[in-house]
């Protein structure tokens, strides 16, 4: 792309969209301070720190954890992160022997309320078409060795179903509290990019 | 949290975009087309799969227009999508969409540097 130091023009795209929404908000279709909210939510508010939460409650308590794994979409939900596009929330858990990786092949499906907007990689066509063709060999560009004994699971998102990998907790955290558990918690490692280390 | 974040073969993945925490829209205009999106779907003026449809629809015939795909285009697709499903919708035509873009730009031209772009009301 392209740098132009001059910004006395607006882009075309700034154009499009600034008709779009002049345009819907004079049909009363959408509500400025409504989409300023939006804006707010997913840049400031969600990030992946909602996930982080969820996975720190599972790591202190089992019941939730059980509830997550059985029902991801209703225990989310009662901590107050609901999915605004009715899509349902699959917990997948890591473990010694298995890792899971998440994908969605044909765009970018992603478990908006608990992970924020998506990195521009999740949704490069080299990630998607990789991820499941060759997960290890992503995974290794990620950082990640993948042990030939512990199964690797891709799972491809949909419309109606989003994953959130569940990761396993670091060795060394015994002692710690939820809230200082879930700052451990990175956002590729629910993904499944990413396994945490030692604490 | 990141101390052990280093990605040492990451130049040799070119075709790989792999940010760690960028921002999550490049531009604001990307921000507004998100929240247009959702806000119309939360209405009910679409389903989501019908969004996810059509916004893999338009990813797809971009591929294969040779779009390499690396996640920075990924918001023209949106916008794009965007604008076909709400006239496919009814909500707006081609036309409005088109008759209005000229309209900011004439109004973005009438405007000196440095002043807010504000559209003159359509008599």
């Amino acid at each position: 792309m392209t740098d132009h130091p001059d910004h006395s023009h607006l882009s075309d795209s700034e154009l499009r969209v600034r008709a779009l929404e002049s345009l819907l908000v004079d049909k009363g279709l959408v509500d400025p301070a409504a989409l300023d909210a939006i804006v707010d939510t997913y840049e400031n508010k969600v990030g992946p720190r909602n996930g982080a939460r969820v996975v720190a409650r599972a790591w202190v308590d089992a019941d939730f954890k059980q509830w997550l794994l059985r029902d991801g979409t209703a225990a989310i939900d009662s901590l107050g992160y609901t999915s605004t596009q009715g899509a349902d929330i699959v917990v997948l858990e890591n473990t010694a022997k298995v890792h899971n990786l998440t994908v969605c092949t044909l765009c970018s499906c992603y478990p908006w309320a608990v992970l924020g907007l998506p990195p521009a990689w999740y949704k490069s066509f080299p990630y998607r078409s990789r991820a499941v063709k060759d997960p290890r060999g992503v995974l290794l560009e990620f950082g990640q060795d993948i042990a030939d004994d512990v199964e690797v699971r891709v799972w491809d998102s949909t419309a109606e179903v989003r994953y959130l990998v569940l990761p396993e907790r670091p060795a060394g955290t015994a002692d710690m509290t939820e809230d200082a558990l879930a700052e451990l918690v990175t956002r590729n490692s629910m993904i499944g990019t990413d396994r945490l280390g030692e604490a | 949290m990141s101390s052990e974040q280093n990605l040492p073969t990451a130049a040799e993945l070119p075709s790989m975009p792999r940010d760690e925490d960028g921002p999550v829209f490049a531009e604001p205009w990307q921000a507004q087309a998100f929240a247009m999106t959702l806000s119309l779907h939360e209405q009910g003026h679409f389903t989501w799969p019908e969004w996810a449809e059509r916004l893999s629809q338009v990813i797809t015939a971009a591929q294969a227009d040779g779009d390499p795909d690396r996640g920075d285009t990924y918001y023209l697709h949106w916008l794009k999508a965007l604008e076909t499903l709400v006239a496919e919708k009814g909500l707006l035509t081609g036309d409005d969409l088109i008759r209005r873009k000229d309209a900011w730009e004439r109004a973005t031209l009438a405007t000196p540097h440095g002043q807010p772009i504000v559209l003159p009301s359509e008599g």
